[in-house]
């Protein structure tokens, strides 16, 4: 039972193959607490994003439990279930045919808000993300940079306020510059918002500046998880230590 | 030259008529083919496997000579006999491919990451199939109504081989008597028709790509 009460996502022992006898994950266990943000990272293949696609149900797990909010997700609808998880790729994802602000309308519309109440929090959630509505609510993604389209993004996940964000790699397609700025940024909004968020990068880096805590995935499990300072003063196995001093030579 | 227009301004009302009537073929052909092609151009998006037998089964349909299809058709119960209908499926067969063809090719080619985050964000399939998938197909879903609407003109000049009337009624009969003005008399009508449903298809496939 441990952390029950304040377990927003759980991995309890999961297990998912895409083939026979070659597990992705293979006795996954996790806990993302409310509030915190916690990332996942591993080399590629490590399963981290097939977890994260658990939790909104993009995939279904073949053994043990995934919970959200204590409750198991393959009792969930999906459709509904999505639509309170906001969820974040790399790319962005938008919809190119549909105007900056339709896109952060998206789920509200999903959810049948009225048009004045979407009005009201897209302009909300594009000052947010420092695009306000005024100047970019009626430009189409293509006319925005990576860095702006990847703001959309995040204002879309926000937009019916979920109390979890899954973010796959959200930064991933940006320059250097750019994504330095995104991860400032995103520290302003954590700060701001308080919401449990389940982040899956492969840099290390990256995770160590965003994550309250970071899960080190290894073939399908976890090898250590704790905060940056847990993981870098006291390593938990020579893999750990080794993709540490990898990612991160200068420390 | 001048001889030619004024053969064709004493015989307009025919050539009106009979644009009409052409016109009618191309129209109702052309809509049907949509109606079948573009939910089937769908349906194989969602079932890949049979996406090549289909488009390739298609493919060997379009490689039968016009001509000998509408003779096929002839003696068919239901969709066969002389006349309009039976033409009407037979440029249908041919409409068909490259609606089919091009609807799958234009759904299949929607970006994946968009898919995911439609999805991702809690759309049905049905939410996702209309307001992103379709839209986002709809220019090249159109070009192939373009190519299909412009192929169906030339060739239901061939129609009036059966007596579904059209422009083809002046061809046949410029043959039969070989009078090259009379065959000139229905087959330049038939072409300004394919160039202005070619530029004006093409423009709205620019609007709706724009």
């Amino acid at each position: 039972m441990s952390g029950a009460l304040s377990s927003v996502i759980e991995f309890r022992a999961v297990r998912k193959a895409f083939a026979p006898g070659q597990p992705v994950l293979d006795g996954l266990s996790l806990e993302v607490a409310d509030g915190e943000t916690l990332a996942l990272v591993g080399p590629s293949g490590c399963g981290k994003t097939t977890a994260l696609k658990l939790v909104n149900r993009l995939l279904d797990h073949d053994g043990g439990d995934v919970l959200v909010f204590g409750r198991d997700v393959r009792g969930e609808d999906p459709i509904a279930l999505r639509r309170r998880l906001g969820y974040v790729i790399q790319e962005a994802g938008l919809f190119p045919h549909w105007t900056v602000r339709e896109n952060v309308e998206a789920v509200p519309r999903l959810l049948g808000w009225p048009r004045e109440k979407a009005m009201t929090r897209s302009a909300e959630l594009l000052d947010l993300v420092n695009l306000p509505a005024a100047e970019y609510g009626e430009r189409r993604p293509r006319e925005l940079s990576g860095g702006q389209r990847q703001r959309v993004g995040v204002a879309r996940a926000l937009a019916a306020d979920p109390p979890v964000l899954l973010m796959d790699e959200p930064f991933g397609a940006l320059d250097p510059i750019a994504r330095r700025a995104m991860q400032r940024e995103f520290l302003d909004w954590k700060k701001r918002l308080g919401k449990a968020v389940l982040l899956v990068t492969h840099d290390l880096r990256e995770a160590f500046r965003l994550a309250d805590r970071v899960a080190i995935l290894d073939r399908g499990r976890v090898r250590q998880v704790g905060t940056p300072r847990q993981i870098l003063d006291a390593p938990a196995d020579d893999f750990v230590r080794d993709f540490v001093s990898d990612e991160l030579p200068i420390s | 030259m001048s001889g030619y227009l004024s053969y064709f301004w004493a015989r307009r009302a025919e050539i009106l008529a009979l644009t009409g009537e052409h016109l009618l073929l191309v129209l109702v052909s052309t809509l049907l083919a949509v109606a079948i092609g573009v939910p089937l151009g769908v349906a194989l998006t969602r079932r890949p496997r049979l996406a090549r037998p289909v488009l390739g089964f298609a493919n060997v349909v379009q490689t039968i000579p016009s001509l000998a299809l509408f003779g096929f058709l002839i003696p068919m119960p239901l969709i066969g006999g002389v006349g309009a209908r039976t033409a009407i499926v037979a440029l249908i067969v041919y409409a068909l491919l490259p609606i089919l063809r091009n609807t799958y090719a234009g759904i299949r080619s929607v970006d994946p990451a968009v898919l995911e985050a439609a999805t991702g964000i809690g759309m049905t399939p049905g939410q996702r199939l209309k307001s992103v998938e379709l839209p986002l197909a709809l220019p090249v879903v159109l070009a192939g109504v373009r190519i299909a609407t412009v192929v169906s003109i030339g060739l239901a000049t061939i129609a009036a081989a059966i007596g579904a009337g059209g422009l083809g009624v002046l061809i046949y009969r410029g043959v039969a008597i070989v009078d090259h003005r009379l065959i000139l008399a229905g087959a330049v009508p038939a072409a300004l028709l394919a160039l202005a449903a070619d530029a004006g298809l093409g423009a709205l496939e620019k609007r709706m790509s724009g």
